[in-house]
C-alpha cells in the first residue's frame, strides 16, 4: 500500500499555499506535479551532463547520450515493449498520435474506415479527421452506453473487412471508463485491422504491458506521470515502425544524406529529427524509477480506494450528478455536475478554497454534447492524494451550494 | 485574492438568476454568436438599430453565473445607446459595471457579452457597406 504521509514529502508544491489555503491538486489527470527526485535528476542533468546526444565523441556527449538511450530502455521494460526501438520519444501524447495517424493519411485509400470511439479526447480525433480528408476514408464511432463503457456488441459490428485501424483509449480522461483494449485489439486483428491504443490515462494509473494488450501502436505523455512536460512516448511494434514515414524531418533521423536524397536512421532515432528533449528524458527515467518502486498495482489500488470513497460521498450531496461507471470500472477520474451551478462556477469556488479541479469540456467536445452537457466538473486523483483531501472536496461542494444558494 | 462570497454577491446572482433581456429579437439588423472554448460559456446577441442608435437588444445563452450576468448587465447598458459610443466601450469600463471584482482568470467570462455585443454591429456595418 502507499503511504501517502511519508510520500507527500517527496513533492515540494504540495506544501504551498493557494489563496491563503493549503493546495489540495486534484486535477491529476491534465498533469501531475513532479516528485523532487525528478526535479533533481533534471537539474543534475544541466549542472552535470548537459550536452547534445548521438553526436560528439567528448565524454559529456557520451554521458548525455547514454542518459538519453537509457530512458527509452526504461519505457521499454516499463510498459514490456519487446526492445527500445519500439519506443519513439515525442513532444507529447498528441505528437505521437499524429506520428501514425500521418503515416496513414500517406496509406489510406478511399472506402477504407477507420474506426474511433465517442469517448476519445480531441487529439486522439483531430489527427483521424485530417487523414480522412487527405484520403477519404471514413471515420466510424463506436458508441457508448448509459454507464459511459463500450457497447460491445455495437463495436464489433463496425469493424470490418473495410476498417484499416482501430484507435481507442485505454482510459477515458472525463468519464474514467477502463475500456477493454486487449478484447478491441483482437476484433481489430481478426478483421485484418490495425490498433492503435490512446493510453495517456492508463499508463500513468495501471500496470499497461503492450505484448498482453496486443495492440500495434500505444501513446501517451510523461507529464502526466510524474515526468517532466515536453516529453511523450509513441509504442510501435518493430515491423511495423519499420514501415512508418517519419512526420519530422532534419538532422540525427537520417543515415546517409546526398544532394539529392537521404535514407532514415536505425529506429527509433529515424523519428526523432533534431536535438531532443534530454533533460526531460532523464527526468522521465527519475519518474519511472519513483512508480517502480511503488508498483504500478499498488497505484492502481490506491486511486480505486480514492475513488470508490469520492464516488461514495459525492453521492452524498443532492442535486451532483456523476457520469461514467462504478469505481471498479475506472481511473481516478470522476466527472460530475452540480444542479444549476456551471462548471466553471463550481471549479471557481474551489480554487478559492485552495483545491484544484478542472472544469469544461476536457478536450471531449463531441462527448459533452453526447451528455448533454457543455461541460462538467473533473477531480483526478493521484499517488499522493488522500482521504482528508477528497473530504475537503466535499466540504467546499457544500459551500458552492451555500454561496450559489442552490 | 477575493473571497469566493465577493465573487458570487447577491446582486450578481440575481442577474443570474433572473437576467434581463434575455430571449430573442425576431426582426433583429445585427446578430451575433460566441462562446468561449476553454469554458463553453455561450452568448448569441440580437440588436435592433434605429437611426444609429440601439433601439432593442435581447440575449440568450448558456454558460457560467459570471458570463450570463454580465450579459444582462451589458444588454441593459447599451440600451438606448448611439453604436458608435457601444463599440468604444473599453474592457475596463465593462468590468466596473459589474458589481463585483472579477479574478484574472474570470475576465474573458466577464466580457463575452460585450465582445458579441460589439461584433455584432461592426458586423452589420459590414453588411451595409457591401
Ligand atoms: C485521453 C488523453 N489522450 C491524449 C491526451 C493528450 O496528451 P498531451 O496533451 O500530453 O499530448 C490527453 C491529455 O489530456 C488525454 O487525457
Amino acid at each position: 500500500m502507499i503511504n501517502t504521509k511519508s510520500l507527500r514529502a517527496d513533492f515540494p508544491i504540495l506544501s504551498r499555499k493557494v489563496h491563503g489555503k493549503r493546495l489540495v491538486y486534484l486535477d491529476n489527470a491534465a498533469t501531475t506535479q513532479k516528485p523532487m527526485q525528478v526535479i533533481q535528476a533534471v537539474k543534475s542533468y544541466y549542472e552535470s551532463h548537459n550536452s547534445n546526444v548521438h553526436r560528439a565523441v567528448h565524454k559529456l556527449s557520451d554521458e548525455a547520450t547514454e542518459a538519453y538511450d537509457e530512458a527509452h530502455e526504461k519505457t521499454a521494460s516499463f510498459i514490456s515493449a519487446g526492445s527500445y526501438e519500439e519506443i519513439v520519444f515525442t513532444k507529447n501524447a498528441t505528437e505521437a498520435i499524429n506520428v501514425v495517424a500521418n503515416d496513414f493519411s500517406r496509406k489510406l485509400k478511399k472506402g477504407d474506415e477507420i474506426v474511433l470511439t465517442q469517448m476519445e479526447h480531441h487529439s486522439n480525433l483531430v489527427p483521424w479527421f485530417n487523414a480522412a480528408k487527405m484520403t477519404g476514408a471514413k471515420i466510424k464511432y463506436a458508441e457508448i452506453d448509459g454507464n459511459g463503457e463500450l457497447k460491445m456488441q455495437q463495436l464489433r459490428k463496425i469493424i470490418t473487412k473495410k476498417t484499416r485501424l482501430v484507435a481507442v483509449t485505454h482510459a477515458s480522461n472525463v468519464l474514467g471508463t477502463i475500456n477493454p483494449v486487449k478484447e478491441i485489439a483482437e476484433i481489430a486483428h481478426d478483421k485484418g485491422a490495425l490498433a492503435m491504443v490512446d493510453a495517456a490515462q492508463s499508463v500513468p494509473n495501471m500496470p499497461v504491458d503492450v505484448k498482453k494488450i496486443g495492440c500495434d501502436f500505444l501513446a501517451f505523455s510523461a507529464h502526466k506521470m510524474l515526468g517532466p512536460t515536453g516529453l511523450g512516448v509513441l509504442y510501435g511494434r518493430e515491423e511495423l515502425l519499420e514501415n512508418t514515414e517519419p512526420l519530422v524531418f532534419g538532422g540525427d533521423m537520417i543515415k546517409e544524406v546526398t544532394f539529392e536524397n537521404a535514407s532514415w536512421n536505425d529506429l527509433p532515432w529515424k523519428f526523432e529529427a533534431g536535438t531532443p528533449n534530454v533533460a526531460g528524458a532523464a527526468g522521465f527515467s527519475a519518474a519511472m524509477d519513483y512508480l517502480i518502486k511503488l508498483g504500478m498495482g499498488n497505484v492502481r489500488k490506491h486511486e480505486l480506494q480514492l475513488a470508490k470513497h469520492a464516488m461514495k460521498r459525492l453521492s452524498e450531496i443532492r442535486g451532483v450528478e456523476i457520469y461514467g461507471p462504478q469505481a471498479e470500472k475506472r481511473t481516478g477520474v470522476i466527472s460530475f455536475n452540480m444542479k444549476d451551478v456551471h462548471p466553471h462556477d463550481v471549479s471557481s469556488i474551489l480554487d478559492s478554497e485552495g483545491i484544484a479541479v478542472r472544469g469544461g469540456h476536457h478536450c471531449a467536445m463531441p462527448l459533452m454534447r453526447l451528455l448533454g452537457i457543455q461541460g462538467s466538473v473533473r477531480a483526478s486523483f493521484y499517488v499522493y492524494n488522500t482521504m482528508e483531501e477528497i473530504d475537503a472536496l466535499i466540504d467546499a461542494l457544500n459551500k458552492v451550494k451555500k454561496i450559489m444558494k442552490v | 485574492m477575493e473571497l469566493a462570497e465577493d465573487m458570487y454577491k447577491e446582486e450578481l446572482l440575481e442577474h443570474y438568476k433572473k437576467p434581463q433581456n434575455y430571449g430573442k429579437i425576431r426582426n433583429c439588423d445585427a446578430k451575433y454568436h460566441d462562446f468561449n472554448p476553454v469554458c463553453g460559456d455561450e452568448i448569441e446577441v440580437y440588436i435592433k438599430i434605429r437611426n444609429g442608435s440601439v433601439k432593442d437588444i435581447k440575449f440568450t445563452g448558456k454558460g457560467c453565473a459570471i458570463s450570463q450576468a454580465a450579459a444582462s448587465i451589458a444588454t441593459e447598458s447599451v440600451k438606448g445607446k448611439k453604436v458608435e459610443e457601444v463599440k468604444g466601450i473599453s474592457n475596463e469600463s465593462m468590468l466596473q459595471l459589474l458589481p463585483i471584482k472579477v479574478s484574472n482568470l474570470r475576465v474573458k467570462c466577464a466580457l463575452l457579452a460585450l465582445k458579441a455585443i460589439q461584433k455584432a454591429i461592426i458586423k452589420y456595418e459590414g453588411t451595409k457597406l457591401q
